[in-house]
């Protein structure tokens, strides 16, 4: 063992050059892999992000009634995962606002903002000047009714809903989504607001979450959940309403999982190659050490050994070249091209380079069992 | 003297399963004696090194028996012939055949490590006479590429002597040495057959070589020619 690990050593330090060029190999291999990785997992976290993350991930409701006792029940859902990053109470109504002339049919939505804010991240959407309300009838506007009703901050606006009392609400500021369909319709007030409006209690009408992880988010966490509460509840998932997303991130996965896969076969075709060549470089060495009564597991062994070092210094060069092309790239490319960086990915990487440098060197591994004594003295 | 090795109808025909096999050893029977100092000399092509590789176990016989001792060696497998060649045997080729990437010293010390017992002072301080003795004491550390083709000869000897075998078995030890140095290493072995008590089985074509050793096999279309053995002087 020792012997054949400190034969592997000589071997390789013997022909330099050669080594330099095969860790070379291997270290390309690995960094390409960390690179394209980084990168399709950045656009992937990104695209999740902006698909689901500013929005409830999962929702409990009830169909057609409102939630009563809805504190308890939250208790209820936090303790039953582990998964759930942030809770939080929502109440909506409709209806449409007027001012002047203009009118505009709107969905009123009552906020928990301290909660709520972990999940729609309002504070980072406020234009110039806004501030979240913090009393009641106090509303925030997206920000295309600005335009659409003439309105400003600190002005007051007629709420008309079609069942309930009409209200006035006074504008304290804007928000833009990124997102016409809410900028166009969505205005934020504080539950008590709406509950005031609709006149039923102390109720809302959905618990929204997000979660640490999102793809747990139907076989797992929803399972969790309802296990705890009564079936009268609905729990809906991102998932289930999201079936095109799901499949192109799949799709990301799997042509990530490609790249990786050819990456491996490349290093395993040119280690393998490179160290069938070796025995055959080694060949006389291996009759001397043969003729000297080395067993052929050790004699195996030397180039498991050499496939091992090859591997480790190939794994460590191409993590280093990866993540300076990493920052190279983020540095220097002026493109906000998303980069996710992770040390399992990078573990990973190098964890599967080592192996396929071992697979590789099986093959010579093997080759030299067969190779004859005599042959190697005949032939001098 | 006791017998250490004896050969019993030792057939050798290559490429046996092909169109056309060549027998090259017929019926060889051979007895050889501990400590003895054997040449054996004959034509190219005559089978010396095919006889020699089959006593050394890198090959095996078609027919035949070879024991050492009182074993059969017919009769192990070959992981247990690897670990008799490396106790046993020491061996000396034509082209040196020391491994370059390792030093002197180090290819000396070589089938001392095969055999996975720890490098003591002991074994060290011996590879170190070994190599004084072979006069090689200045160059223990010089990689074996570094060394003339005498120097790497020599040190092959010290190599083959290091786990105390029982036999060497050299194939022209000296084939592509100038006449100086061939004397110089003759002399060594013999030096060494009479501290050591080792059994030199040596392969020759130089029939002045030949007549200084105590018996002289000769070899001739794969039969025993010729044995000679010199009478015992006191
Ligand atoms: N592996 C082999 N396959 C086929 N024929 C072989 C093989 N090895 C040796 N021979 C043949 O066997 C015969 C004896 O060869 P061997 O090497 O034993 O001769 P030798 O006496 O050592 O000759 P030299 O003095 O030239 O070294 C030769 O005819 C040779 O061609
Ligand atoms: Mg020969």
């Amino acid at each position: 063992m020792k012997l054949a690990f400190q034969i592997a050593k000589r071997f390789l330090l013997a022909s330099k050059r050669q080594t330099i060029v095969i860790i070379l190999g291997i270290a390309v291999g690995v960094s390409v892999q960390v690179f394209i990785g980084a990168l399709i997992a950045g656009l992937q976290d990104s695209l999740v992000n902006t698909t689901i993350g500013s929005r409830s991930q999962i929702t409990i409701n009830i169909e057609d009634e409102y939630i009563t006792g809805y504190n308890e029940l939250i208790d209820t859902i936090k303790d039953s995962s582990e998964n759930i990053r942030v809770i939080t109470p929502t109440i909506t109504t409709s209806g449409s606002l007027i001012k002047n002339s203009n009118s505009e049919i709107i969905v009123l939505r009552g906020f928990e903002f301290d909660s709520a804010d972990n999940i729609y991240k309002l504070t980072e959407k406020l234009t110039e000047g806004s501030t979240l309300p913090d009393e009641d009838n106090e509303i925030l506007l997206g920000i295309n009714l600005k335009e659409n009703l003439g309105i400003d901050i600190g002005d007051t606006v007629e709420f008309d809903s079609a069942i309930y009392d009409n209200r006035d609400f006074k504008v304290v500021g804007f928000f833009d989504f990124e997102v016409n369909e809410i900028n166009n319709t969505w205005t934020i007030s504080t539950i008590n607001t709406v509950q005031a409006i609709i006149e039923q209690g102390d109720v809302v009408g959905n618990i929204e979450m997000q979660l640490n992880e999102v793809f747990d988010a139907e076989d797992f966490t929803k399972t969790e959940i309802a296990k705890n509460i009564d079936n009268k509840y609905n729990i809906s998932t991102w998932i289930s309403e999201n079936e095109s997303l799901l499949s192109g991130l799949q799709g990301q996965s799997i042509s990530s999982l490609m790249i990786q896969i050819f990456v491996i076969v490349s290093v395993v075709l040119g280690i393998s190659s490179t160290l069938a060549i070796t025995v055959l470089q080694k060949s006389k060495q291996l009759g001397i050490l043969k003729a000297m009564g080395i067993q052929d597991s050790d004699a195996s062994l030397i180039f498991l050994f050499e496939g091992l070092l090859l591997g480790i210094f190939g794994a460590i060069v191409g993590l280093l070249l990866g993540i300076g092309l990493l920052y190279a790239f983020t540095t220097f490319s002026g493109t906000d091209i998303p980069i996710s960086f992770d040390l399992g990915f990078l573990a990973l990487s190098a964890g599967i380079a080592i192996a396929a440098s071992m697979i590789a060197a099986l093959i010579p591994a093997l080759k030299s069992r067969k190779l004859s004594v005599i042959e190697v003295i005949r032939n001098g | 003297m006791a017998s250490i090795l004896s050969l019993r109808k030792i057939n050798k025909t290559y490429g046996e399963n092909t169109k056309n096999p060549t027998k090259v050893l017929f019926d060889v029977d051979l007895e050889f004696e501990e400590s003895s100092f054997n040449s054996i000399i004959g034509q190219s092509g005559s089978g010396k090194s095919t006889l020699l590789n089959i006593i050394g176990s890198l090959d095996r016989p078609t027919s035949g028996n070879i024991y050492f001792k009182e074993e059969d060696l017919g009769k192990l497998s070959n992981k247990q012939l690897a670990e008799f060649r490396n106790r046993s045997l020491g061996f000396i080729f034509q082209f040196h055949y020391l491994l370059p990437e390792f030093t002197a010293m180090e290819n000396v010390l070589m089938p001392y490590r095969i055999s996975k017992k720890e490098i003591t002072e002991d074994v060290t301080s011996r590879a170190e006479e070994l190599l004084d003795i072979v006069g090689l004491g200045n160059f223990k550390h010089k990689l074996a590429t570094n060394l003339s083709g005498g120097q790497q000869q020599r040190v092959a000897i010290a190599r083959s002597l290091i786990n105390n075998p029982s036999i060497v078995l050299a194939d022209e030890p000296t084939g592509n040495l100038d006449s100086d140095t061939t004397e110089k290493v003759y002399e060594l072995l013999r030096d060494i057959n009479k501290k050591f008590k080792t059994t030199f089985i040596i392969i020759t074509h130089d029939r002045t070589v030949a007549e200084k050793t105590d018996r002289v096999i000769e070899i001739k279309d794969g039969k025993v020619y010729l044995d000679i053995s010199k009478q015992k002087t006191l």
